[in-house]
C-alpha cells in the first residue's frame, strides 16, 4: 500500500508498504530517518519515541498505516520544531539544536546514544508542558524511556539544565 | 495482509461484517507488539483511529460514557474527578508514551487478565456496549471477560462504548510490578465505595485466567458495615474487618506461578492491597464528612 | 555484480576544534554528542544500501536435539526469496568458531545445543519476506534430554556437550562437561580454621543477567568487486570478529574489510560474534549488500549472557574480626558454548577473596557446559558473582562477631603491598578502606522523601512506585555497605596490546592531528579521551578521531575496562613518536637558529614548540610545513602470566580497580517491594582522564548493579528454555528506579600506567549489587541469598 503524511513538516510518501510495518520501519527504512531507534520495538524502551499530531508516542506500535495524514515530529525535526514553537532563538539552542539537545551534550547525557532521540523527543515535549518540572515530575515523564548507559543521573541533570536555560531566557524577555 | 481504513462507525461494522478475521487496530500497544514480534499475522487490520465517536465520552447523570479508543492520558486528564479509580488504574498503564495510545477498549479487546483497567471497571461498575450489523448488545463488564485472552465478542462485532458508572464514593487502584514503573502486573485490585448503595466493589486483576469480582469479601464487608453503623457513624473499620476482608480477597484469586511471580505471592498480595487500599477509601470517606463522628483513626494498615 | 557505492550510514571522522581546556584531565563534550542529538549517527541498525536484502536466522525452538532433516525446498521457492543457507553451504572446512575455543558452529550440523541456536539463513528483499520463508524451512528434530545443572552434567550417564573435545582445557578438567576449573591455593586453610573464633559459612546464587545494550545486533554485509566482502558492524573487537570471521568464509583477512559502525551499547555482549558471518555468507552467496538487524525477542539469544553462578563460601576470623581463613566453591554456568568462559573462571577465582587480606585460603572455580543460554563476558566478568557472595559474608561475620561491618571489612582491608591468593603483590594504591570510609561519610538522604505536607503521598518516591501500593505503610529503611575488587586488562598472559595511527599536518594553517585507531567506541567516550590525549602530547587543539576499521592494527577488545589505559597508551606513546619526530624535524629547520632547540627539553603546547621554561621556539605550523608527520605502533601493558593450574599462583593481572557502595533502600516489608533511595559510591580511578566521562562510567555500571540486585534475571526453566526473552518480562531499571548517585572520586596514580590512570567501567557494577542487597536485609532481616531479590524472597511466601 501508499502512506503519505508529513514528517518534520514535509510530506513524505512511501510505497510498496506492508501492512504490517509500523510507523518506525517506515520512517528508518523508506524515508531515510533513522534517527528514531529500534531498540525493542515493543513499546518498552521509548528509544523510537515520535510525536504524533503532537503527542508522544512509540513509532514502533503505529501501523503505517494510521500514520496517514498525520503530523509526525521525530528527532531529526526536533531543532527546527523548538524554533517554530519557541521563537527564533530558543535559549541554550546554538545554532542547529533544540535547548534540550544542546542540555544533552552539555551534561554528558550521552553515552551510546541509543536512547537519546526517544529522550530528547520525550524531555522536549515535557518541557513545552511543564516548563519548569520537578525532579519527581522529569522522572515521571521519562519513565517510558530507557538508558542502560549512565544510570539516568545525567539525563536529569541535561533535563534541569534545559528547563532552567528556558526559565532564565524567559526572564530577560520579561 | 490487507489494510482497512474505515471513516466511520457504520464503515467500520461493515467491514468487520465482510471480514470477521479483521483484527481492529487503535492504539496499537497490543496488536503491534504481536505483529513485530511475529506472533500474529491477521488477514486485515482494520485501524479504528479515524471513528470520530471512539475517541469521544459523555459524562451523564448517573454514567460515564466512554468512546473505546478515548487514550488512558485522557482519562487521566479529563476524567479523573468522575472515573477516579480508572484513572489510577490508567496512571500504572506502561508509560507516557503508551498512555497516550492505550485505551480501555483495547484492554477489553485484548481481554489480557494483566490488563490495568479490569480492576477498576469491576469496582466501579461498567457495561460494554458492542455492536455489529446485526445490532447493539450491552454487555456488563464481568460477563465480557470468557477466559485468558478471550471476551464476549462475536467474531463481527466492534466495542464502542463502555459506560462506567460515575463515582459516588471514593475509589482505589493499586498494582504490583517488580519495577517502579513501565511494568506488567503481577496482580492488581481495584475497590469502590458506593455509599448511594451502601455497597464495595472490588475487581482483582491478574490472579485468575480472567479478572473478576471477590464477591465473598463484597458480601462480608457489605455485611459487616451495614452491622457495625459504619455507613452512619463514620467510624474507623476495626482491623479485624479489614483482616477478614483481605483474606476473602485473597481466597477469590486463582492464580498460577509465571516468570512475573508466584501463585502464593499473588494471592497474598492481592490482599495486602485490599487491607491497604480499603484503608484508603475508608478514610477518605470519613474525611469528606461522611459519617457522623470526625475523631481521627488509624489507617488500616 | 555488488554496487560500488558507499551505503548510507558510512562512518565519517569526528572532528573537533576545541581550547586548551580539553587536554588529559578536562571535561571536553563529546566529538560525536551533536551527531547523536540530532539522530544523524549512524548505528549499525541504520545502514541502508540500494538493492539490500535481508537477514533472517531460523533458530532452535529446543534446548538440545537431533537434527534428523532440513527440507528448504519451500522457502527457497518462494518470490522473493535469493538464498537459503544451512550447515551444508558453508564454504570451507572452517564452521565453527569462538573467542578461545572454537566450539560454536556457525549453523547448527546435526545437532543442537541450546535454545535459539541457529540453524538457517534466509536472505530475501524485505524482512517480512525473509520471516515468512524461515517459517517455512522445515526441521525435523529429534529432542535429547538436557543438561541443566551441575548435577545433570557431572552425572555418570550425562551427556555430552562437546564429544571429543581436543581445546586446551581438555586435558586437566576433571569431567568434558567442565570447560575450564582453576584451583587457588595458598597457605592452609586448614590449620588456620583451627584458629578461627568464629566462622560462617553460606550458599550464594546470582541469576543470569543480561547487558541488555538497548541497539541491537545488527550490521550490513556488501560483497565487492574483489571477491571480498564489506561489513558495517557494531561489535567490541574488529579484529577478534575479523580473526573468527574469515576462515569460515575462505577469504583472506585483507578481503574482510571491517568499519565499525555505531554501537548502541555492549557491556560485553558484543565481544562474541553474532550475525557477523551470516551476513557476509549471505552477501557472498547472493552477490547483493545483506543487512540483518536483531528485533528484542531475537536479541536475547543472539549473544551470550553473564554467567549465572552457585557459590558455597566459609570465613573464619578471631574474635576481634581478623580474617583467618576463606574457602570457596563458584561453580559458573557456561551453557552450551565456550565463549569466554576460562577467562572467567579465572576472575572468579583470583578475585573470590575481595578486596582483603587473607592468608590462607583454598578456593576452586569452574564453569560447566550445559544446554542453557551460552554464557560470557558482562562487565564484572566473573568478580561480580564472587563480589556478591563475599560481600554478604562479611556481613554475616559482622553480624556473629557483632562488630560493625564497615569496620570488620576496614580491618581486613588490602592496601599496596598485599599479597593476593595468587601470590601477586599489589604494587599499586589499594585504598579499600579509605574508599569504605568516604562512602559512610557522605550525608545520608531524607527520611520519609514521599511525605507531602497537608496532600497525598507522593508514591513515585515510595515502593511500587507509579503503582500506587502503599502512602507508607509497611516501609521499612535500611542501609547497606560493600566493596569490591576488579582486574583491569586482559590476564593470565595473554598479549594485550593495543595500535595507534597518529598523524600531525597543517591544514588551513593550523596543525591538526589525526588519530586513528581499531578501538570500538560503544558508548564509554574513548574518543574524546583519545582527542584529549593528542591535544595534550601535540599542544594542537583540533583533533580528527579517524572511524575505527581494520585498516589498522588491533585496539583489542573495548573491554574489561581496559581500552583508556591499553589503546589510550598507545594513542599517548604514538604521540610521542610524533612529538619525537617533530622536534627532530624542528632542530633540523631551525636548530641552528637558537641554542634551545639543542640543550633545552621542549614541549608540543598552544600549537607552538616551548621550551620547559616557557619560551617558544616555533610554531608546529612552520615545523611541519607541508610535510605531514605519521607514525604508528602498537603499545603492550606489562605482561602478566597463567595461573598455575594446580595451585592457581602467578601474576594474573597487571591491575586492580575498587569501589565501594553505600545503598539505601526503603522495603515494602510486606509486599516485598523496594525502592532504592540513594546509592553512594567511592572510587579510585588513578587519574580522571575525563571527570565527566568517569562519573558516567560510575553512574551506569552502579545502576546495572542495582538491576542484578532486585529485578534482572533471564529466567530459564528445567528443561533449559528461555522463558522472558523481551523487555516487557526482562526488566531493566527505568529512571523512576534509579536513585541519586553521588559519585567520590579518588585520584590515587598507578605509576605502571599511562598517565597514573586505572581502569574503571567495571569496578562499580560489582559493589552495588552487594550494597543494595545488604540494605535490603538490614531493612527486612531475611537471609536473601540470591539475586535477583525477588518479592517472594522478602515476604517469603
Amino acid at each position: 500500500m501508499r502512506v503519505t503524511f508529513t514528517v518534520n513538516g514535509r510530506r513524505h510518501e512511501a510505497d510498496d508498504v506492508w501492512e504490517g510495518e509500523s510507523l518506525l520501519y517506515v520512517l528508518r527504512e523508506r524515508m531515510g530517518l533513522p534517527g528514531s531507534k529500534n531498540a525493542c520495538e515493543q513499546g518498552e524502551c521509548g528509544s523510537c519515541t515520535v510525536r504524533l499530531d503532537g503527542e508522544s508516542v512509540c513509532a514502533c506500535l503505529v501501523a503505517a498505516g494510521q500514520a496517514e495524514g498525520r503530523e509526525v515530529v521525530t528527532v531529526e525535526g526536533l531543532a527546527e520544531y523548538a524554533r517554530e514553537r519557541d521563537g527564533s532563538a530558543p535559549a541554550g539552542g546554538s545554532g542547529d539544536l533544540a535547548p534540550v539537545q544542546q542540555a544533552f551534550i552539555d551534561a554528558g547525557a550521552v553515552q551510546c546514544g541509543f536512547c537519546t532521540p526517544g529522550l530528547l523527543v520525550a524531555a522536549d515535549e515535557l518541557i513545552e508542558r511543564n516548563p519548569q518540572p520537578s525532579d519527581a515530575d522529569i522522572r515521571e515523564a521519562l519513565s517510558g524511556n530507557l538508558c542502560r548507559c549512565t544510570g539516568y543521573e545525567k539525563i536529569m541533570d541535561a533535563v534541569r539544565l534545559a528547563a532552567a536555560r528556558a526559565d532564565d531566557s524567559a526572564q530577560e524577555v520579561v | 495482509m490487507e489494510f482497512l481504513r474505515p471513516a466511520s462507525w457504520e464503515e467500520a461494522l461493515a467491514a468487520k461484517a465482510e471480514h470477521p478475521s479483521a483484527v481492529p487496530i487503535a492504539g496499537g500497544t497490543d496488536v503491534m507488539v504481536e505483529i513485530n514480534f511475529d506472533h500474529r499475522r491477521p488477514t486485515h487490520l482494520m485501524d479504528l483511529n479515524r471513528v470520530p465517536e471512539l475517541h469521544e465520552w459523555e459524562v451523564g447523570d448517573g454514567t460515564v460514557r466512554l468512546g473505546a479508543s478515548v487514550s488512558y492520558s485522557k482519562i487521566i486528564d479529563e476524567l479523573a474527578p468522575v472515573l477516579p479509580g480508572l484513572a489510577l488504574a490508567s496512571h500504572t498503564v506502561g508509560s507516557p508514551q503508551i498512555r497516550n495510545r492505550g485505551s480501555v477498549g483495547g484492554n477489553l479487546g485484548a481481554a489480557s487478565p494483566a490488563g490495568d483497567s479490569h480492576p477498576a471497571l469491576l469496582a466501579a461498575g461498567a457495561e460494554v456496549e458492542v455492536e455489529s450489523v446485526r445490532g447493539i448488545r450491552s454487555i456488563p463488564v464481568e460477563d465480557f471477560y470468557t477466559g485468558v485472552k478471550r471476551n464476549a465478542l462475536a467474531e463481527d462485532e466492534l466495542i464502542k462504548w463502555v459506560h462506567i458508572r460515575k463515582a459516588d464514593g471514593p475509589q482505589q487502584f493499586s498494582k504490583v510490578g517488580t519495577r517502579n514503573a513501565m511494568v506488567i502486573a503481577v496482580c492488581a485490585f481495584g475497590i469502590a465505595l458506593h455509599p448511594g448503595t451502601r455497597t464495595v466493589q472490588t475487581g482483582v486483576g491478574s490472579a485468575a485466567p480472567t479478572p473478576l469480582r471477590a464477591r465473598a469479601a463484597e458480601d462480608f464487608l457489605n455485611a459487616a458495615l451495614e452491622d457495625g453503623g459504619f455507613w452512619d457513624n463514620g467510624r474507623t473499620i476495626p482491623p479485624s474487618v479489614a483482616r477478614e476482608f483481605a483474606q476473602l480477597c485473597s481466597g477469590a484469586c486463582n492464580p498460577i506461578d509465571d516468570v512475573r511471580g508466584s501463585a502464593t505471592y499473588r494471592r497474598r498480595a492481592v490482599g495486602v492491597m485490599a487491607r491497604r487500599t480499603l484503608g484508603w477509601i475508608w478514610e477518605s470517606y470519613r474525611a469528606g464528612g461522611n459519617g457522623r463522628t470526625t475523631e481521627g483513626g488509624a489507617r488500616c494498615a | 555484480m555488488a554496487p560500488t557505492t558507499r551505503p548510507t550510514g558510512t562512518p565519517t571522522k569526528l572532528e573537533q576544534g576545541a581550547g586548551a581546556e580539553a587536554g588529559v584531565g578536562d571535561s571536553p563534550l563529546r566529538p560525536d554528542g551533536t551527531l547523536k542529538v540530532t539522530g544523524e549517527f549512524a548505528y549499525s541498525s541504520d545502514m541502508w544500501h540500494e538493492d539490500m536484502l535481508w537477514g533472517c536466522t531460523l533458530r532452535s525452538p529446543h534446548a538440545h536435539a537431533e537434527i534428523v532433516s532440513i527440507d528448504i525446498g519451500e522457502a527457497l521457492a518462494q518470490a522473493g526469496v535469493y538464498a537459503v543457507l544451512t550447515y551444508d553451504d558453508l564454504p570451507t572446512e572452517v564452521k565453527n568458531y569462538g573467542l578461545e575455543i572454537q566450539d560454536t558452529p556457525v549453523l547448527a550440523h546435526g545437532r543442537v545445543r541450546h535454545h535459539g541456536e541457529p540453524v538457517a539463513l534466509v536472505a530475501a528483499d524485505h524482512p517480512e519476506t525473509a520471516r515468512r520463508a524461515a517459517a517455512k524451512i522445515k526441521v525435523e528434530y529429534r529432542e535429547l534430554p538436557v543438561v541443566h545443572n551441575e548435577e545433570s552434567a557431572l552425572a555418570a550417564d550425562a551427556p555430552l556437550l562437546h564429544e571429543g573435545r581436543a581445546d586446551h582445557h581438555s586435558p586437566h578438567v576433571p569431567h568434558p562437561n567442565i570447560v575450564h576449573r582453576q584451583p587457588i591455593v595458598r597457605g592452609d586453610a586448614k590449620a588456620a580454621a583451627e584458629r578461627a573464633e568464629a566462622i560462617v559459612t553460606g550458599e550464594y546464587e546470582v541469576g543470569m543477567q543480561d547487558q541488555a545494550f538497548l541497539g541491537p545486533e545488527s550490521g550490513l554485509a556488501v560483497p565487492a568487486e574483489d571477491g571480498g566482502v564489506d561489513l558495517y558492524i557494531a561489535t567490541q573487537w574488529l579484529h577478534a570478529d575479523l580473526r573468527q570471521i574469515a576462515p569460515v568464509l575462505g577469504l583472506p583477512e585483507e578481503k574482510v574489510r571491517m568499519t565499525l559502525s555505531g554501537v548502541g551499547g555492549a557491556f560485553g555482549g558484543r565481544e562474541d560474534l553474532s550475525m557477523q558471518i551470516h551476513a557476509c555468507l549471505l552477501a557472498l552467496v547472493t552477490g547483493k549488500p545483506v543487512k540483518i538487524v536483531y528485533n528484542r525477542f531475537e536479541s536475547f539469544f543472539g549473544h551470550v549472557h553473564r554467567h549465572p553462578a552457585k557459590l558455597w563460601y566459609e570465613h573464619g576470623a578471631t574474635r576481634d574480626g581478623k580474617l583467618t581463613h576463606m574457602r570457596c566453591r563458584i561453580v559458573l554456568d557456561g551453557g552450551a558454548y565456550a565463549s569466554s568462559s576460562p577467562a572467567v573462571v579465572g576472575n572468579a577465582a583470583s578475585l573470590s577473596v575481595g578486596p582483603y587480606v587473607v592468608d590462607d585460603v583454598e578456593i576452586e572455580a569452574l564453569a560447566l557446559y550445559t544446554n542453557n543460554p551460552p554464557c560470557g563476558a558482562m562487565r564484572g566478568f566473573g568478580a561480580v558473582q564472587a563480589c556478591f557472595a563475599y560481600e554478604a559474608q562479611m556481613d554475616k561475620l559482622a553480624a556473629e562477631l557483632g562488630m560493625d561491618p564497615v569496620e570488620l571489612r576496614q580491618k581486613n582491608a588490602m592496601s599496596q603491598g598485599t599479597v593476593m591468593p595468587t601470590g601477586q603483590t599489589v604494587d599499586s594504591p589499594a585504598p579499600v578502606a579509605e574508599l569504605l570510609r568516604r562512602v559512610k561519610a557522605m550525608p545520608l538522604p531524607m527520611e520519609a522523601q514521599w511525605e507531602n505536607v497537608g496532600g497525598e503521598p507522593d508514591v513515585r518516591a515510595l515502593p511500587g512506585g507509579l503503582s500506587n501500593t502503599t502512602h507508607g505503610e509497611g516501609v521499612v529503611r535500611g542501609v547497606g555497605y560493600a566493596v569490591g575488587i576488579k582486574n583491569v586488562g586482559f590476564s593470565e598472559g595473554f598479549d594485550d596490546y593495543s595500535t595507534a595511527r597518529v598523524r600531525l599536518q597543517v591544514v588551513g594553517g593550523e596543525p591538526v592531528a589525526m588519530v586513528h585507531t581499531a578501538m570500538a567506541e560503544v558508548g564509554q567516550g574513548g574518543v574524546t579521551v583519545h582527542a584529549q590525549i593528542a591535544r595534550t602530547e601535540l599542544g594542537v587543539a583540533r583533533v580528527n578521531i579517524q572511524p575505527a576499521d581494520t585498516r589498522v592494527g588491533s585496539a583489542g577488545s573495548t573491554s574489561a575496562s581496559r581500552q583508556t589505559y591499553v589503546t589510550g597508551g598507545a594513542v599517548k606513546y604514538v604521540c610521542e613518536l610524533v612529538r619525537e619526530q617533530v622536534l627532530e624535524r624542528g632542530r633540523r629547520k631551525f636548530g641552528t637558529y637558537h641554542p634551545a632547540w639543542a640543550t633545552a627539553e621542549l614541549l608540543l603546547e598552544g600549537g607552538k614548540v616551548v621550551t620547559d621554561g616557557g619560551e617558544v621556539l616555533a610554531s608546529l605550523a612552520d615545523v611541519l610545513g607541508d610535510e605531514p608527520v605519521e607514525a604508528e605502533d602498537e603499545w603492550r601493558h606489562r605482561p602478566t602470566e597463567p595461573f598455575d593450574l594446580r595451585t592457581g599462583q602467578g601474576f594474573g593481572h597487571v591491575q586492580y580497580s575498587f569501589a565501594a557502595h553505600r545503598a539505601v533502600v526503603e522495603v515494602d516489608t510486606e509486599l516485598g517491594l523496594v525502592k532504592v533511595v540513594e546509592l553512594a559510591c567511592a572510587q579510585d580511578v588513578g587519574k580522571a582522564m575525563n571527570p565527566q566521562a568517569v562519573v558516567g562510567q560510575i553512574q551506569g555500571g552502579t545502576t546495572q548493579g542495582l538491576g542484578l540486585a532486585v529485578m534482572e534475571e533471564i529466567v530459564v526453566d528445567p528443561g533449559a528454555k528461555v522463558r522472558n526473552p523481551s523487555f516487557t518480562d526482562y526488566l531493566i531499571p527505568t529512571i523512576l528506579d534509579t536513585p541519586t548517585i553521588p559519585v567520590d572520586v579518588l585520584e590515587l596514580a598507578d605509576e605502571h600506567a599511562p598517565y597514573g590512570l586505572r581502569g574503571a567501567g567495571e569496578a562499580p557494577t560489582l559493589s552495588s549489587t552487594p550494597a543494595v542487597v545488604a540494605a535490603i536485609r538490614a531493612a527486612t532481616g531475611k537471609a536473601l541469598r540470591r539475586v535477583p531479590v525477588r518479592p517472594e524472597h522478602i515476604v517469603e511466601v
